[in-house]
């Protein structure tokens, strides 16, 4: 499974939720395949993305937040899943792609693939946490992790692109990016009965 | 001097409702205060505290991010590549360690440097003093409103009890 793949399983579960994105091909490949204004695209700050979404979560505690995160995003902040599994937001939902690579500077190796991302995750108190490797395992396991209270940690391995990819950059303005976020984070819940749809 | 419980009494009488950070001796009684009341959430590092209160303010808060100003250096990129170009303001409420080269040695440097530093990224500064707390909340209000973008307000040692 790629990143394409593994989105095109995700993004069509979502909602009214949140998603905080981390920098780099996971902003670019999700706004390419659907771009939502409750879509938070960070092109810089790399490592922050948990962060951001930690202070969306424990300020809207009625809405759901959902974090599409990288390897190389999450080791440059360990201390922000320390931060999540101490201040416990059930209604995060921390979404890591794993390819064990940084993608977007030429796929130098990251210590993914020494170091288990889920492990760490389940030491700092995240209530729900699972690896999966298949298209088939993705499909079952987000439907619940979208469901059900957390902080919950979805570890997602997948390939790396072998070969440069020629995707498009976001072509909002960062200040459009983060006026159209906000606005979604005041629109009230969405009720449980539109979410069956 | 003021104490912890007077200058929160302040900062919340201003609009501020977030509040987040990494401490220092110079802020431990606001830091006390705001544990004892409960909703400070204690960082791990000063950008992410920055990134934490980016995300505080899309969710309708008034975020306060508190440091040490040897944490300046640690959130210079998560200023520069996130709360400046996405506008996104906070109050950085920044002890000044290092204040007019007297300290131990590992503040002297970022103490002699840290309103340069903060002018060259382009964030608005204040020095508060006893005197001026009030006068220096109304300015950054104002500027954080004007500019929607960080502010900061320096404290020297001496002025917070």
């Amino acid at each position: 499974m790629n990143l394409a793949e593994a989105l095109t399983v995700i993004v069509p579960l979502l909602h009214d939720e949140l998603v905080v994105h981390a920098n780099g091909f996971i902003s670019r490949e999700s706004f390419n395949c659907s771009d939502r204004p409750g879509n938070f695209y960070m092109i810089g700050s790399m490592g922050l993305a948990s962060s951001i979404a930690l202070g969306v979560a424990l300020n809207r505690p009625d809405r759901r937040v959902v974090i599409f995160d990288g390897d190389g995003n999450v080791l440059m902040n360990l201390g922000s899943l320390a931060l999540i599994g101490a201040t416990q937001p059930a209604n995060l939902v921390h979404v890591v792609f794993d390819n064990e690579v940084y993608g977007s500077t030429g796929n130098q190796r990251t210590i993914s693939a020494q170091v288990s991302l889920e492990e760490i995750a389940r030491a700092s108190g995240y209530q729900r946490v699972q690896r999966v490797d298949t298209v088939t395992a993705l499909r079952t396991v987000a439907q619940e992790f979208l469901a059900k209270p957390g902080p919950s940690f979805l570890l997602i391995k997948i390939e790396s692109d072998r070969e440069e990819r020629k995707i498009g950059r976001i072509t909002h303005e960062p200040p459009q990016i983060a006026a159209r976020f906000k606005n979604s984070c005041q629109l009230p819940v969405l009720s449980s009965q539109s979410k069956e749809d | 001097m003021i104490t912890g419980p007077d200058f929160l009494g302040l900062l919340r009488e201003s609009g501020f409702d977030f509040f987040t950070g990494v401490p220092c001796s110079l802020v431990k009684s606001l830091i006390a205060t705001l544990e004892e009341r409960g909703g400070y959430i204690p960082e791990t590092r000063e950008d992410a505290a920055v990134g934490l209160a980016a995300g505080a303010y899309m969710a309708g808060k008034q975020p306060v991010v508190i440091m040490q100003n040897s944490g300046l250096g640690v959130c210079l990129n998560a200023l520069a590549s996130l709360s400046l170009i996405y506008h996104l303001p906070c109050l950085l409420l920044i002890t000044w360690r290092g204040y007019q080269g007297k300290d131990a040695p590992e503040h002297l440097i970022m103490g002699d440097i840290s309103p340069t530093l903060l002018e060259t990224l382009g964030v608005p500064h204040r020095v508060l003093s006893a005197a001026s707390v009030q006068d220096a909340l109304r300015w950054a209000v104002e500027t954080l409103k004007e500019s929607s973008r960080p502010v900061a307000l320096l404290l020297p040692p001496g002025v917070l009890q």
